[in-house]
């Protein structure tokens, strides 16, 4: 479905903001597929023509980026995007009988989405998260530390529209489009949400409390430091 | 036990409020900056150079170094571009670094950009990690709030703009040259060096790229000196660095210790092995770094030692896996990660990982050879020095290293035709039970 006048005027005013912060207009690119991702929930042929116009590119050379990037969805995602871990480390984990549940639990496949919309699922690959694995992310928020039996709680209660809160990140996981908005680089005032750390993060630090072990005071010399 | 952890970037991780500008200033944040301002860029330059800081993104050339590249008195703009599109597989630093303390980074970029005559600094982050990107939003708002960032900062004459870019999904874009092609807006694909981003980078003008961690480093060297920094790790790998145990250990997590600590003496901190179980392999630097068994529990980890055992130090990713673990399903599914992020561009990764993938397939489900051992070990010699690009050099990294230490477990799946593993009893909520 075209974009109506009035939504292509909007999305026009934010492109140029996005533009606007680059010294060549096409670095633009990335940030304004999440923004018309943001809009439709994947990137659409309407989208792809819009990028192009306001690059002044042609829709190839769009969809070519558009087809290089993951996250770049061309299918509807669900409103919530579940991804599971499943790169060696989360997998063996239990990353690998997660999906596996969850998958069965939801009788959809990698890459499918629940009959409402609500819900899709992926394997994803290594998020960064080692120390807290097995990991799954919902629109790329941290919900660490999972098992099959959280996931599968956890998507029952996005699919009733339960509030969900990721464990690293926002007090409420937002929708796939809003999460999109802020990976195009405008911010939904969430960033002071959620803990600053936790658990493995703070491990050393804590340790490190425990047994009075701090990095050289600034000043001690090579030799001063030579215990 | 010789080396003890040393929290920098970590030291105030355990306050509510570590990511605010309020906690960072609080904490002596941004001296640094204001000393930096005071100097000379060249000088800047040299300090680090003194300092002996290496690159923290894996491959540890030197900073001062990279920087000193950088061609001067010529008419094209100068860019620092950090590297944040944390996706090594295993490596788990600046994630955390940045959800719990991004002005350490803004401090380090306006510091490093100020040095190497910059006036436009991108953050190129992987997008998977939403709330990095609202605390990085913040962390920028609050910075040209404070007169940190944008024109005249603190009264200098010194200009900088910090522009955040998402990326879309692609661990390509991790290697350097491809994150700038990115970063231009095309298909993440790596450029044919040299010419050297020093030379032509970002729209073909002189740029560093850096990892997050080594420009959230710069300003403790500011502050405190190239020779309190020099003054930690080892002869040739200087300063801390973060250590991030994963796995089978009984406390995953962040360690911030001297460069050359060994794993013997993090496991000990980490509580150990996972009870019941014995260490059986793990990685000292990602998936992209041999692997490496017991028998290297005391090499140092430091850039040289971990490369004189056979190995890289790469992002002390140490991946923990016990005696559980089937190592050919872990090989297995690092080489699909492999074929599944190949950018395509060159020969040998794309076509390599895809061959090397199905091979790994029969081998795990026992229907192998042994003559495919050495087809594998052939691919990787196709590979390894004839990619275009470090993608492809460090998949044969399991490959070569596993059958080098685990030859008799892939001749094991054959002759019984199947795995011996049982999956469930890697997982967490199988526990310590033997």
């Amino acid at each position: 479905m075209a974009f109506t006048e009035d939504v292509r005027a909007r999305l026009e005013v934010d492109a140029k903001e996005i533009i606007a912060r680059y010294p060549k207009a096409r670095s633009a690119l990335l940030p304004l597929l999440h923004l018309v991702q943001a809009e439709q929930g994947y990137v659409t042929q309407d989208g792809i023509g819009f990028c192009a116009d306001m690059l002044n590119i042609t829709a190839a050379e769009v969809t070519a980026v558009v087809t290089f990037y993951t996250m770049y969805k061309q299918e509807p995602a669900g409103e919530y995007h579940v991804g599971v871990c499943t790169n060696t480390l989360c997998a063996v984990m239990g990353g690998d009988q997660i999906f596996a549940e969850l998958s069965e639990h939801l009788g959809i496949g990698n890459h499918e989405t629940t009959e409402d919309g609500r819900v899709s699922i992926e394997r994803v690959e290594c998020n960064a998260a080692c120390d807290f694995a097995p990991v799954v992310m919902v629109n790329w928020e941290f919900f660490d530390n999972q098992s099959p039996e959280t996931v599968k709680r956890l998507v029952d209660d996005l699919r009733v529209g339960n509030d969900v809160k990721p464990t690293r990140g926002a007090d409420r996981v937002c929708t796939w489009r809003e999460a999109s908005r802020v990976l195009a680089g405008f911010p939904d005032g969430r960033a002071g949400e959620g803990v600053q750390a936790a658990g493995p993060t703070l491990e050393g630090l804590n340790l490190a409390r425990a047994r009075g072990w701090t990095a050289p005071a600034a000043g001690e010399s090579n030799e001063e430091n030579d215990q | 036990m010789t080396t003890t952890l040393t929290p920098v970037l970590s030291a105030h991780w355990d306050e509510a409020d570590s990511y605010t500008i309020g906690a960072y200033e609080r904490h002596g944040g941004y001296k640094g900056l204001r000393k930096a301002l005071t100097m000379a860029p060249e000088d800047i330059v040299a300090m680090v150079k003194d300092s002996g800081l290496r690159g923290r993104g894996g491959a540890g050339f030197p900073t001062g170094m990279k920087w000193g590249f950088l061609p001067q008195g010529g008419d094209k703009p100068h860019y620092l571009v950090v590297n944040a599109d944390e996706s090594e597989p295993g490596t788990c630093k600046d994630i955390p670094l940045m959800l719990a303390n991004p002005q350490s980074l803004i401090e380090g970029i306006v510091i490093s950009s100020f040095a190497i005559k910059a006036n436009h600094a991108f953050i190129y982050v992987r997008g998977e990690v939403l709330h990095v990107v609202r605390r990085l939003q913040q962390a920028i708002g609050e910075a040209y709030d404070k007169g940190f960032l944008g024109a005249d900062i603190l009264g200098s004459g010194y200009n900088l703009e910090l522009t955040l870019h998402c990326g879309a999904g692609a661990y390509i874009c991790g290697e350097e040259t491809a994150l700038l092609d990115s970063l231009e807006g095309y298909r993440g694909q790596p450029r044919l060096k040299p010419p050297f981003p020093a030379v032509a980078g970002l729209y073909a003008c002189p740029t560093v790229v850096n990892n997050v961690e080594s420009i959230a480093s710069v300003p403790s060297i500011l502050t405190n000196g190239a020779g309190w920094f020099s003054g930690m790790g080892t002869e040739k790998s200087k300063g801390f660095g973060f250590f991030s145990l994963s796995g089978h250990v009984t406390k995953p997590g962040q360690y911030e210790a001297p460069l050359g600590i060994t794993l013997r003496e993090l496991l000990d901190m980490a509580g150990g092995v996972r009870a019941g179980h014995e260490l059986k392999f793990w990685t000292p630097g990602g998936s992209s770094t041999p692997i490496f068994t017991a028998e290297h529990l005391d090499v140092p980890l430091d850039f040289e030692s971990v490369g004189a055992a056979g190995s890289m130090l790469g992002t002390r990713a140490l991946q923990i896996f016990d005696d559980t673990t089937c190592v050919i399903r872990a090989v297995l599914r690092w080489i699909e990660f492999y074929e599944h992020e190949s950018c395509g561009k060159c020969t040998p990764c794309r076509e390599g990982n895809f061959w090397m993938a199905q091979i790994l397939e029969r081998l795990e489900h026992g229907n192998g050879t042994e003559a495919e051992l050495d087809k594998l070990l052939d691919i990787c010699d196709n590979i390894l020095g004839r990619s275009f690009c470090a993608l492809g050099d460090g998949a044969t990294s399991p490959v070569t290293s596993s059958i080098q230490y685990f030859r008799d477990e892939y001749i094991e799946h054959f002759r019984r035709g199947g795995c011996p593993f049982d999956p469930a009893a890697s997982t967490v909520w199988a526990g310590g039970k033997a």
